[in-house]
């Protein structure tokens, strides 16, 4: 992956300036964790439906819906580009809304989570990165575009 | 035996999390010096993978699960060398403050493990 960027990166930058490389510099921070963060809520979710679905379905599906997120932000901070850049944005939006619903939700409606998901209780359980994340990943791909 | 390497990596994953910010906060990418302290985790996060599967394999079972205690160990040994290859590729302060988060993510499982195997 490296090598072709490196071999393909001063014709790129030549061709079209705006070709931003989101997933250097600070972005490589972010990229690390968002591949954390896809690597421990994908498991979590897939161990958990494995073994007992029945117990929390909607805790379960939650979490495997967060790891695609995750998974996709990633994919999106790899690849760079003006596309890739709003498509994370979008998904950072929205990482951002689900963290906060399923936040609220855990404390409002505890019965409805009898496991707890990546999500729960603000990322409680994730040193609160799950809430910081995606507002770091905003404020970088918004920079991301002036430059 | 494994209680004692859990405690040992999670020291020296805060030590290695330590000396890579220092090197981030001195705008200096990882250097050689640093790899090495890397792989002085990785030996000691493989070693507790090892330990931890011989320990199951004669019987003992951990209190959380075996499931999850595999997946927890298996994460622990690749967290360290996954951040280094992403600072090989990134020569830039950024490497370092990568390795000083994956080095944090290690001590923060070593905790989980902790916890997962009980005793």
């Amino acid at each position: 992956m490296t090598d072709t960027d490196r071999t393909g990166a001063p014709a790129s930058t030549s061709a079209q300036k705006q070709q931003f490389e989101l997933g250097t510099g600070p972005g490589r921070v972010l990229v690390w964790f968002y591949g954390v963060f896809t690597v421990a809520a994908a498991s979590r979710s897939v161990v958990q439906m494995i073994l007992d679905f029945d117990k929390a379905p909607l805790a379960y599906i939650l979490s495997a819906v967060a790891a695609v997120v995750y998974g996709f932000i990633t994919y999106s901070l790899v690849r760079g580009g003006e596309k890739a850049r709003r498509a994370a944005l979008v998904c950072c939006a929205a990482e951002l809304a689900g963290v906060l619903v399923v936040g609220t939700w855990t404390l409002v409606k505890p019965s409805a989570f009898p496991d707890a998901t990546v999500w729960s209780d603000f990322g409680m359980g994730y040193l609160f990165i799950p809430v910081i994340l995606p507002v770091t990943g905003m404020i970088w791909l918004r920079r991301a575009r002036r430059v | 035996m494994l209680v004692a390497l859990t405690v040992a990596v999670a020291v020296t994953a805060l030590a290695l999390a330590a000396w890579c910010g220092f090197a981030a906060y001195r705008d200096q990418p990882t250097k050689d010096w640093h790899f090495i302290g890397m792989a002085v985790v990785s030996v000691l996060a493989l070693a507790q993978l090892v330990v931890g599967v011989v320990r199951l394999a004669g019987g003992e079972r951990p209190d959380q699960g075996m499931t999850i205690f595999i997946a927890y160990l298996i994460g622990a040994f690749a967290a360290v060398p996954a951040a280094g290859f992403l600072s090989l590729t990134e020569r830039t302060r950024w490497g370092s403050v990568t390795v000083a988060a994956g080095a944090v993510v290690l001590a923060v499982l070593e905790v989980r493990l902790y916890d997962i195997w009980g005793s």
